[in-house]
């Protein structure tokens, strides 16, 4: 970690007619940080991930990603990120390799630099088997592995994880944290949502949203002092449930 | 552009590999024209017919001759007495059955009159017709010989009817523009919709949104291989009729071609429209079947008349972009009109497809927002 921001988010609103999805959010997130993004579904957390990933704009407030305005220049923003969504996000009908070479050349980079990088991607991952069967063929763990190197292949600044553990077992979802720490080492930033607490505690820091606004943002060990809680989940449960629950719900 | 012409190549990967995709791609064109043009025949061919020939003289049998002789019946073994005409027509041996009562020969020489009866089988209503039309033109034909033999014939008016441009009347002349309209609709509108909502439920369109490629680039890197397919797809229905059922084009080529394209277009736009209104493949599928094709095949003039519509679906018929294709298609095909008499229906599909591709970027944006 640096200290160099990446991100920077101030005074962030996105409105859906009367509905508030995103109620002033400020924050930064540094260079080679991983970052987790907590909160309750329907929280806000998707809607701020697709303002920072291009994918949607905000009603009002600064949004810098890589270095680029969202506002004004969406389009450099995308050619500096990463993305990878919950669901799983390959073609299932093209081959490893063919996906390597199309999400490649989707991101401009040269023909040579692409095979070269797909052979090491292949060796690094103990791939070279896999390589020209499709990817439905390929069990889940392997393919949820495969769209993360996808997702970072051509080197982006920030790489946006949605969820990307969903339905994965303990042993490959460890593997796959192996793989995020490996990229946060590489100075590439990670800014990833999630729903597992273990899993928050793996990031530097965590922001957990509520009703659309940033309720706690520190590093897992200060909330938790914070919040006079022995794990993240119970920061979580203490700060993101509504104060009333909803009639007909137990307590 | 580099990076669009590795998503054309993907999309093409995508229906090579999919056996079902290619299947309705060129296996339906191909068997739907096959099927149109020689089982669904409007024609008769080979039509078996028996005759009941109580008088059996000179006469009858020229008579009968004549008929066979026609190519249009197969005689089967003769009847001997009105009893059997019952069991033959149930037992479908015959479609039809010719009678001539007793003197037939002997009435028609001396009294200058006589009957025959022609029984036809009621249950095939449209044959039936046709195998009466075409005995009683051959009888007529007949008289009329007979009338210019003899001295004492009388002079008839003989309304000689010509059929314009199609003049053995072929039922594929109506068929083959229909089938290409509807193969045009059902291949572009339902295979573009399918391969949109596809990339949305499996999650790789957000992909491609995030990724540098614009939405433009995505949605024509979608549609273009499927314009180029169901562009060979026309050349290879036009090609098959040629050789199989000698249909001619009468009108300019490049004219067709051009309508084609246009109603391609037409169809692509909204089959992208339906994708942004479909969350799911299903939907997709589902409103494509059964808004456009059943409405395609039964409303458009395809097989029924639009003017016998009754008011209300003609009116419905209307908003159907394949019914204005039809007349074009068939006007230049069969008719060998130019471009002056088709230009309003050409109008009105460009509007319709301006106003699809309207609506889908507008429904678009607001997805994106």
């Amino acid at each position: 970690m640096s200290g160099i921001p990446v991100i920077t988010v101030k005074d962030l609103v996105k409105r859906f007619g009367k509905f508030v999805a995103n109620d002033h959010l400020s924050f930064e997130v540094y260079e080679g940080e991983i970052f987790g993004f907590l909160g309750a579904n329907g929280a806000g957390k998707t809607t701020a991930l697709r303002i920072l990933s291009g994918l949607s704009s905000p009603t009002s407030g600064e949004v810098i990603v890589a270095g680029y305005k969202a506002k004004k220049d969406p389009e450099k923003i995308k050619k500096n990120i990463g993305y990878m969504c919950q669901k799983f996000s390959l073609y299932e009908d093209l081959s490893t390799r063919e996906n390597i070479m199309l999400f490649g050349g989707i991101y401009g980079m040269s023909k040579d630099l692409i095979k070269k990088r797909t052979e090491d991607l292949l060796e690094k991952l103990n791939f070279l088997e896999y390589s020209d069967r499709m990817i439905s063929d390929l069990p889940l763990g392997l393919k949820q592995k495969l769209a993360f190197s996808v997702a970072i292949f051509h080197e982006p600044k920030i790489v946006f994880l949605d969820e990307p553990t969903g339905g994965v077992d303990p042993i490959t979802r460890r593997q796959f944290w192996e793989m995020i720490y490996e990229t946060a080492d590489r100075g590439i930033t990670v800014f990833v949502t999630t729903h597992y607490m273990d899993e928050a505690e793996y990031c530097d820091r965590i922001s957990i949203m509520s009703e659309g606004r940033i309720v706690a943002l520190d590093t897992p060990e200060e909330l938790k002092k914070q919040y006079d809680a022995g794990t993240v989940e119970d920061v979580f449960v203490k700060i993101a449930r509504p104060p009333n629950p909803p009639k007909g719900l137990p307590a | 552009m580099k990076r669009f012409l590795g998503f054309i190549k993907k999309e093409f990967l995508h229906i090579f590999r999919d056996f079902r995709t290619l299947i309705i791609l060129f296996g339906i064109p191909t068997a739907q024209i096959l099927i149109f043009g020689f089982v669904v025949s409007t024609d008769i061919k080979d039509a078996r017919v028996t005759f009941l020939d109580l008088s059996k003289d000179e006469v009858t049998r020229k008579i009968s001759d004549k008929i066979c002789s026609s190519g249009f019946f197969r005689r089967v073994d003769d009847l001997q007495n009105y009893n059997e005409i019952d069991m033959a027509m149930k037992k479908g041996i015959v479609k039809a059955v010719i009678v001539f009562g007793d003197n037939f020969g002997h009435d028609l020489i001396n009294r200058g009159k006589a009957t025959m009866s022609i029984i036809a089988d009621g249950s095939e209503p449209n044959t039936a017709t046709l195998i009466t039309n075409y005995i009683t033109a051959i009888v007529t034909d007949f008289n009329r010989e007979l009338a210019g033999t003899s001295a004492s014939g009388n002079i008839l008016v003989q309304p000689e009817v010509r059929m314009f441009y199609n003049p053995e009347l072929k039922g594929h002349f109506m068929f083959v523009p229909g089938v290409i309209t509807l193969i045009l609709i059902l291949v572009c509108a339902l295979m573009t919709s399918i391969t949109i909502t596809r990339e949305k439920e499996f999650g790789t369109m957000e992909v491609l949104l995030v990724s540098p490629l614009k939405p433009i680039h995505i949605i024509v890197g979608k549609v273009l291989p499927y314009f180029i397919l169901s562009f060979i797809d026309v050349i290879m229905i036009l090609v098959l009729s040629w050789f199989v059922f000698d249909l001619p084009i009468k009108g300019s080529l490049i004219l067709l071609l051009a309508e084609t394209m246009l109603y391609i277009l037409m169809s692509l736009s909204l089959g992208i429209l339906i994708s942004t209104v479909s969350k799911t493949m299903q939907q997709a599928i589902f409103i494509s079947l059964l808004g456009l094709m059943l409405p395609t095949i039964l409303l458009s003039g395809f097989i029924f008349p639009i003017e016998n519509m009754p008011k209300g679906y003609d009116w419905f018929s209307a908003i159907l972009p394949p019914r204005y294709f039809i007349v074009i298609i068939k006007n230049i095909m069969i008719k060998g009109t130019g471009f002056i008499y088709v230009w309003k229906e050409t109008l009105i599909l460009t509007i319709m497809t301006t106003l699809f591709i309207g609506l889908s970027v507008r429904n678009f944006k607001v997805r994106l927002q």
